[in-house]
């Protein structure tokens, strides 16, 4: 095999040379000539022939097919802008919400989502000479009525999803919350209360700020089943 | 101005008034992530010169035509605050940071993949805290530092560093002092990977053998400010991952 000259998962920089020889250029690489350089901070991995970096910060570019939360930030005469936290706001149609042909004389687009209202969404279209168009046209998209939006890095939604969902699914099941992941790095957590809302919030931070580390699973675990004790005991004390 | 010029920059054992040798850098002192509220920031201290960079985007161009269909717009506003200096500076800006403002983006620019994110801008803020030479040089280190903070694709991190002339010798990384009563400034940066130069300038009087020394000098300080870059990079993540793992 060429030489490689990191190991798996550490902390590369851009400009650093990750690879020499026959190797494939991944995401937040790039080549020049034989060489593979990193253009981002982040760890690496070699697969295969594939060199790649997991960024450790980023922003979010859009893809076709990607669910995201946004912020609609104008109401126009045909459609809704909406921040999606990328370098290009977003664009829904009302034809898209309404299912049919749309008035403008009749229809009152505030009436259906208003400036400030926070959206489930999918990125229908996009390409780089255009603005990404949204839909809500499918079962849990749609405006957002109820719970807590955490803002992380978006190249970390993978990690707060864990290996097959295992992180995920420790955190639904120790508080008990509804946690939509928006791939654009906002995260929609509702659950029965706000104190089981505060702890899956404060799991999503720890492991955004520990994203680069291993074992977090079983961090997060452990974190989580010793605050639900906190809270326990505190409750008690108040009814004893 | 009250400040004292000293007779001699260079003593007879051949050291500068900061105690220094010729080809000695200023003690530098690199941190990353420094500003919560902006995309991206860093912060340097090189000798008594102190600099803080803040870097915002990609996002939207305003005013709109400013866009481009093909690229990424960079901008920067290199501002020195009216305390940085002795007498008290205007915080209007002036000719000279206009100007120094375009030299650090042309610095930069071609570190970054702009054709990347088409119709979008990205700012970069340097704003000197307190000025002791070589501002413009350090300015482009840390705005650097800022972007690859604010995870902006690079094709090598921007290291910047002056050499010049001072009473005869060749030295590098000027301090204030030096720059004002010596007879030459060449500021100087590059990316050391594909081994660029991105910026090169010269205030002063030259003869081409000793500029040629003054660019092999400046070289060797940007190798060294690229090594301290890239630790600066990582230590925060590094000090993490010690924290948690043991």
């Amino acid at each position: 095999m060429l030489p490689t000259f990191f190991e798996k998962r550490e902390i590369v920089v851009p400009g650093d040379l990750l690879a020499e020889g026959d190797y494939i250029a991944g995401e937040n690489t790039f080549k020049e000539g034989k060489r593979i350089y990193a253009s981002r901070v982040g760890l690496v991995d070699y697969v295969n022939k594939k060199v790649q970096v997991v960024a450790l910060r980023a922003f979010y570019v859009p893809r076709v097919g990607d669910t995201v939360i946004g912020k609609i930030i104008e109401v126009g005469v045909s459609g809704w802008i909406v921040d999606i936290n990328s370098p290009y706001t977003a664009l829904l149609r009302a034809s898209d919400v309404l299912e049919r042909g749309f008035n403008p004389r009749k229809d009152d687009l505030t009436a259906i989502y208003d400036v400030g209202d926070m959206i489930i969404a999918k990125i229908a279209a996009y390409d780089r000479t255009q603005n990404p168009l949204l839909t809500v046209n499918e079962r849990g998209l749609g405006k957002i009525t109820r719970g807590q939006i955490v803002q992380i890095t978006p190249t970390k939604i993978p990690r707060v999803i864990g290996r097959k969902g295992s992180m995920i699914s420790v955190i639904k099941k120790e508080t008990g919350c509804n946690i939509v992941l928006g791939q654009n790095g906002l995260i929609l957590v509702s659950g029965r209360s706000i104190e089981n809302e505060r702890l899956a919030v404060m799991a999503i931070r720890k492991i955004e700020d520990e994203a680069h580390t291993s074992g977090l699973t079983d961090r997060i675990t452990e974190m989580l089943r010793k605050e639900k004790e906190k809270g326990v005991r505190k409750d008690e004390s108040k009814t004893a | 101005m009250s400040q004292k010029l000293p007779e001699k920059l260079i003593n007879e054992k051949g050291l500068r008034l900061d105690g220094r040798k010729p080809d000695e850098l200023r003690p530098l002192k690199l941190e990353v992530g420094v500003l919560s509220n902006a995309d991206g920031s860093a912060y340097i201290e090189q000798g008594k010169t102190k600099i803080l960079a803040a870097v915002y985007g990609p996002k939207e161009v305003h005013p709109r035509h400013l866009a481009l269909p093909d690229r990424a717009i960079l901008r920067c506003r290199y501002h020195m605050a009216p305390f940085s200096v002795e007498e008290r500076k205007s915080p209007a800006p002036s000719r000279r940071e206009m100007e120094l403002s375009k030299v650090i983006r042309e610095a930069l620019e071609p570190s970054i993949f702009l054709e990347y994110y088409p119709r979008t801008a990205i700012d970069i803020f340097v704003e000197v805290l307190q000025a002791d030479g070589g501002t413009r040089c350090a300015g482009i280190t840390v705005a650097s530092l800022a972007l690859a903070d604010a995870g902006i694709p690079m094709r090598d991190l921007v290291c910047a560093c002056a050499a010049g002339k001072v009473d005869g010798t060749i030295v590098l990384d000027l301090t204030d002092v030096e720059d004002k009563k010596g007879e030459a400034d060449v500021p100087f940066a590059m990316m050391p990977n594909t081994e660029s130069v991105t910026l090169l300038q010269m205030d002063g009087m030259l003869t081409p053998e000793e500029f040629e020394k003054a660019f092999n000098m400046a070289i060797e300080g940007c190798r060294k400010i690229y090594s301290l870059q890239k630790e600066a990079l990582k230590a925060k993540y590094v000090a993490i991952k010690e924290a948690v793992e043991e």
